[in-house]
């Protein structure tokens, strides 16, 4: 156990303690004791830095479940510590946010930060995991907790809508992970990320790879809400506002992305482009889909959302395209930006993401609303608040100076440079990339304005707020000033991430290349990219000032054929269906149990027999058929007939008692005097009780009861059928001779006896005996039980 | 002579079945005990009725029939008796309670203590 261990958990570790401090020390504000856990954890990680900067990673290693290959083993790369830092840094300042949000006398803050912690210690275990089960493990664990985050004002019954649906959404994800996982450990017979890696030329040669690569990015699309599994995460907008800003913002819906980043070197040789096709085309996808679908909320909360979605479809993208470098000798470096973006805009988005979500929470907060058509003109009144979210937007939008700009230049880039890909027939088709990209960011251009003006620009409508609106609270607001302030600073100084983070954090996507020194300038000179922006900008300007006669064609797209009405249709039917299901065939009457018995009991043994050539009749061992038998034949057949023939149940008990002498002169033909003994008294005492059951029931059976019915015949007909066949094939089919001899030797000398049937019973096979004696023993308890015990009466008495 | 058996055990396995689908739960139970009828004939019939002495030692060397069977049939007989027996006095003690011996009367819905 190392400290980088006791590290990733210690958030479990201090989950527990949280609710004692919340219970002793009520008089402050337990997010305060928990801010010194992430704030703790995000130095530490900084000290890694130097290391991982000079391409040492470490790897500390305990043993978990040796026998199943299931090492706890952390490490400590580029990808890794970009996301350890992500995920500590945003936490304090979600943490910090979530202080002055979350009041300390109305909300059970003890669930609150334990479920927090929860989720850090699990998306730190995720990042940080080398062994891909206890990657999994702790997968699973930002899922219940992000479930139990969403579900946090659980009386709300939109909170629990909306918990529910990414549960299953994102479970049914991290189910198929587990088997793309499985299929993986299959193919190379480890569990760990880095051995797999050094064994991708087996894995690409398999047959289970592309199952394995598509349960994979099943898991990692429906964690990081890619299409069509992105319907999760607007409705997860019910959570309070800081776990918005933090799970559904800047680190859970970036685990898909981290998994592909981080299985990028394993799938991306694939000599088909699946990968790159997948990844790319899905993401790019997503982008548009997002920015499309974000222009027509009226909730600050939906509008960002959306945003999430499109941009996390931007990465996913950019590490699509970003794979296809793999297949370029030399010219590599060129399609390497498309990565270098990815990593990028992975930090940048984190950051304006963050403080938009906080800002959003704010307004909430402070005006009692999010819906955009009651706010306005809060550019006076909350100025700080204002400067925040001009800064997000417009760095999300993609205008300099702020970062966003830079990291879509290098988007723009490495869609541009996608043309010039020869390989996967990129170059039919490949225009679409860049194309997509472009009208995407003119979507995301357009809702960013929506976000910013209708918010803070035109007229204050006071009548239509709940509260009187005013600036947030200094505490309120250091968190969202601090992300704002980086979006500015790796606006204007890039540089100081690319050595120290990013470079890092390629190498590891990407460890077949060396990485050159990575620089991110403003200024690329005149290229497309740059007229691409411009267009961006002019075409976006144009769109949001004509707002209202374009938007009616979102109504060219009824509500009905949305994916979230195809989710709310199909989980109801889903239990209607399966509910008439089990209501058509399980009807409560015995008798269908048993012809589903008898039935299945037909088919399988007939469909057996048949399938197997398995019926065969031999006549060389055969006994004579003497007079005797013949005429006990006929009496056993005739006392059957007359029980089924029979209305009245004194004659079928008769009949059956007939039937039983008629065996037990059968046994006296078959030389077995002890079964003729036995059998006789049985049957008189069987049919005595029979007869006193009879004295207590009505005379005649109902007359529908003996109406002939053909299915139950036909039933009864096969059973018999089959019985007879294989009766037959199987005394025709002697594989080998009895071991009775040994039994009819050895009754005498050493038994002691000279009658084999007895000494068989209590010598030979005594047990048989004793548990049939206990049959009877507990028989006869149940009888005297059944008769004496009347508790039904009693408790009326 | 074993051909005749089997056909006569496949009979008595259909009308037994016959009467195990069919609603009053008397006929039920006269269905298991001829369903116990032609199990022991089958173990018998299983064992080979080649003829041969009773299973007893006679002391001149002649075939028996084979013991074993015999042996099985024995208990199987005295366990079927108990089950028999256990379920009569059921049906005698379902009718007292419930008034009924029909089994679609005494269908199980949901809903139902």
């Amino acid at each position: 156990m190392s400290v980088l261990h006791i590290a990733i958990l210690s958030p479990f570790l201090f989950a527990i303690i949280v609710p004692y401090i919340y219970k002793r020390l009520r008089q402050i504000h337990t997010g305060w004791f928990v801010l010194l856990l992430p704030i703790i954890l995000f130095i530490y990680f900084l000290q890694f830095l130097p290391q991982v900067k000079e391409g040492e990673g470490i790897v500390q290693s305990v043993s978990w479940i040796p026998s199943l290959n299931v090492d706890f083993t952390a490490k400590i790369d580029g990808l890794g510590l970009l996301f350890a830092l992500l995920i500590t840094g945003i936490g304090s300042l979600v943490v910090l946010y979530s202080i002055y949000y979350l009041s300390k006398d109305q909300e059970q803050l003890n669930a609150f930060y334990v479920y927090l912690l929860l989720f850090l210690g699990a998306m730190l275990g995720v990042v940080l995991s080398d062994n891909l089960i206890v990657l999994y493990t702790f997968w699973e664990f930002t899922s219940f907790s992000s479930f139990f985050l969403i579900g946090y004002w659980h009386h709300r019954e939109r909170s629990r809508y909306g918990a529910q649906k990414s549960m299953l959404i994102t479970v049914f994800g991290g189910l198929s992970l587990l088997g793309g996982i499985i299929l993986l450990y299959i193919m190379t017979g480890t569990f760990s990320i880095q051995e797999m890696v050094a064994n991708t030329s087996t894995i690409i040669n398999h047959p289970l790879f592309l199952p394995a690569m598509i349960f994979i990015l099943l898991g990692a699309f429906s964690k990081s809400a890619q299409f069509p599994f992105y319907i999760w995460l607007p409705d997860a907008m019910e959570a309070p506002t800081p776990v918005s800003a933090y799970l559904h913002s800047a680190t859970m819906v970036k685990a898909g992305i981290y998994l592909v980043a981080r299985m990028t070197p394993i799938f991306a040789y694939d000599a088909n482009g699946y990968w790159v096709w997948l990844v790319g085309g899905v993401g790019i996808f997503t982008l548009f889909w997002g920015s499309f679908n974000a222009i027509k909320q009226t909730d600050l909360k939906g509008i960002l959302a959306y945003s999430t979605v499109s941009q996390l479809g931007l990465i996913m993208s950019l590490l699509g395209v970003g794979a296809g470098a793999v297949h370029f000798g030399n010219d590599n470096q060129l399609f390497i930006v498309a990565t270098i973006a990815a990593v990028f805009h992975l930090i940048n988005h984190a950051t304006f993401k963050g403080s938009l979500f906080m800002v959003a929470g704010i307004i909430d907060h402070e005006t009692g609303t999010r819906d955009i058509r009651r706010l306005g003109g809060l550019m006076t009144i909350m100025p700080v608040s204002f400067t925040i979210a001009f800064i997000g937007t417009f760095s999300m939008a993609g205008i300099p100076p702020f970062n966003g700009f830079l990291s879509k230049e290098m988007f723009f880039t490495g869609m541009l440079r996608v043309v010039k890909m020869d390989i996967f027939r990129f170059d039919s088709i490949g225009f679409l990339f860049p194309v997509i990209a472009w009208i995407g960011s003119v979507f995301t251009f357009v809702y960013s304005m929506i976000l910013l003006w209708k918010t803070f620009g035109g007229q204050v409508q006071r009548e239509k707020l709940p509260k009187t609106p005013h600036e947030a609270p200094f505490g309120m607001l250091i968190s969202p000033v601090i992300l704002a302030s980086l979006v500015v600073i790796f606006g204007f100084f890039p540089n100081i991430l690319s050595d120290r983070i990013i470079a890092p954090a390629v190498e590891t996507i990407m460890p077949m290349f060396a990485i050159d020194e990575i620089h991110i300038s403003h200024w690329h000179g005149f290229q497309p990219e740059l007229y691409m922006t411009i267009g961006v900008i002019i075409i976006g300007i144009l769109l949001y000032l004509t707002l209202g006669k374009w938007t009616r064609i979102y109504q060219l797209f009824p509500n009905k054929l949305t994916l979230n009405q195809l989710y709310d249709v199909l989980l109801p039917s889903l239990e209607t269906g399966s509910n008439m299901f089990i209501r058509t065939h399980m009807t409560g009457y015995i008798r269908t149990y048993l012809a589903y018995i008898f039935t299945f009991f037909i088919a399988i043994l007939s469909f057996t027999m048949w399938s197997k050539h398995a019926f065969h009749f031999e006549s060389t061992n055969l006994a004579d058929i003497g007079l005797y038998e013949v005429l006990l034949f006929l009496a056993v057949i005739i006392g059957t007939v007359t029980i089924l023939a029979s209305k009245s149940r004194l004659t079928s008990i008769i009949a059956l008692g007939a039937v039983g002498y008629a065996v037990s002169l059968f046994f006296v033909l078959f030389r077995a005097p002890d079964l003729a003994l036995t059998q006789l008294v049985i049957e008189t005492i069987s049919v005595a009780l029979f007869l006193l059951c009879f004295y207590f029931l009505p005379r005649n059976f109902h007359l529908e009861k003996t109406r002939f019915k053909l299915t139950n015949a036909l039933i009864s007909v096969g059973v018999g059928l089959v019985v007879t066949l294989i009766a037959i094939s199987s005394y025709s089919t002697k594989l080998f001779p009895s071991i009775s001899q040994y039994y009819v030797d050895h009754t005498y000398d050493p038994a002691g006896g000279e009658n084999m049937v007895n000494v068989i019973l209590v010598d030979f096979r005594g047990f048989d005996t004793l548990f049939e004696i206990s049959v009877l023993a507990i028989a006869g308890l149940g009888v005297y039980g059944l008769i004496k015990l009347r508790l039904a009466r009693r408790k009326e008495g | 002579m074993e051909l005749l058996m089997a056909i006569l055990i496949g009979f008595l396995f259909a009308s037994a079945t016959y009467l195990l689908l069919s609603k009053s739960i008397l006929r039920m139970i006269i269905g298991t005990g001829l369903l116990s009828h032609g199990a022991h004939l089958l173990i018998l019939t299983m064992g080979g009725l080649k003829k041969g002495a009773v299973p007893i030692v006679n002391g001149d060397g002649t075939p028996v029939t084979d013991p074993l069977p015999q042996a099985l049939i024995l208990t199987a007989i005295v366990i079927s008796f108990g089950v028999t027996a256990l379920f009569l006095v059921l049906a005698y003690r379902g009718y007292q309670e419930l008034g009924t011996d029909n089994m679609d009367e005494l269908r199980g819905t949901d809903g139902n203590e």
